[in-house]
């Protein structure tokens, strides 16, 4: 018998994701659309910060959210609240959401008709960290209650995100949360990582968060203007 | 576990090439990095799992691990990283976020018998 013989190939096994995720980006950047990925654990308030933050931005801007979850739609029906347009994903057994299913749940929705597009991942922070899903902005939430050492618990994701949100910031002395320690630990696995406190709940926190989104969806369109 | 969508992926990849090429899969080789956000062992027993249903049975997967590389601002070169917790150049400590390698997660080579 031959003796096997070694073919390179070099594709990188999300590839068809990253294509997808690839075209998305293109559709958003011509749409003029800031597309935003909030991941974290379950619990750590993303449902709540997102209403708030849909709520505060809709006087200003056009703004639309995804929101994936496991098996309920008890998400979309509280972002409903917020007046702007909403719908869930539901992943059956997927434990992150996939370029894939973005293209497919925008369906019918005008992206020219948008500023701004939250995702709302599934709540895990494994998963997630592989898949590309076109956003401008990966934003890891981590509230008080889950402890200082997250990060280092769940490095891959904090190390892909571009962006942490410290959540629930009004339980932090209950908890005796130590601020010092939960930047050193943000930082240790992402340096140079900007981190943002709010809490939805006293909306403490909350305006910086808009001024930030706000100026860096500014520096993208400008970019985009200034280019074209 | 989205270690099991993986392992598909990569078995859909390696039955797409022996199809073209015509040749039995002997072994996948698959360059994992640190940040990858695989681990090795979960895809392992997903691939053990995944590998039944394909025409590859027999297909072995055998894994590179891939440490983190940064690049050093201050040594200006690549170094090695402590750990993944801890994204610095272990030689003087300055933190770097600029990564060299350590996020693959790539199907690099087959090994084929015709």
């Amino acid at each position: 018998m031959n003796s096997p013989r070694i073919v390179e190939v070099r594709k990188n096994i999300l590839k068809q994701n990253d294509e997808i995720a690839h075209a998305l980006r293109g559709r958003f950047e011509e749409a003029g659309v800031f597309v935003v990925n909030l991941v974290s654990s379950p619990g750590s308030g993303k449902t709540a910060f997102l209403e708030s933050t849909l709520t505060k931005l809709r006087t200003d801007f056009r703004v639309a959210a995804l929101v994936g979850d496991l098996a309920t739609e008890n998400d979309a029906i509280r972002l409903a609240r917020s007046q702007v347009p909403v719908r869930q994903i539901i992943t059956g057994t997927v434990c992150h959401l996939e370029a894939a299913m973005i293209e497919r749940n925008l369906k019918d929705w005008n992206l020219h008709e948008l500023d701004f597009l939250f995702v709302e991942n599934v709540g895990n922070l494994v998963c997630p960290s592989s898949y590309d899903l076109g956003e401008n902005l990966r934003v890891v939430l981590m509230s008080v209650t889950e402890g200082e050492d997250k990060p280092l618990k769940y490095p891959t994701i904090v190390n892909s995100a571009d962006v942490a949100v410290i959540t629930k910031t009004d339980l932090a002395d209950a908890v005796e949360f130590d601020w010092p320690v939960a930047a050193k630990n943000l930082r240790a696995v992402r340096p140079g990582i900007e981190i943002l406190q709010v809490s939805a709940k006293s909306g403490s926190g909350m305006d910086a968060w808009l001024q930030f989104i706000t100026s860096q969806r500014r520096d993208v369109v400008e970019h985009l203007v200034w280019h074209s | 576990m989205h270690e099991l969508s993986i392992a598909m992926s990569i078995l859909d990849m390696a039955e797409e090439e022996c199809g073209r090429r015509g040749a039995e899969v002997e072994a996948i080789h698959v360059k994992l990095g640190a940040l990858s956000g695989v681990l090795k062992e979960a895809l392992l027993s997903a691939y053990d799992l995944a590998r039944t249903e394909t025409t590859l049975p027999a297909a072995q997967l055998i894994i590179e691990e891939v440490p983190v590389m940064i690049f050093c601002p201050r040594c200006q070169a690549p170094r090695s990283v402590p750990s993944i917790q801890h994204l610095c150049c272990s030689e003087c400590e300055t933190p770097s976020s600029e990564i060299l390698q350590g996020r693959e997660l790539q199907v690099v080579a087959l090994e084929l018998r015709s």
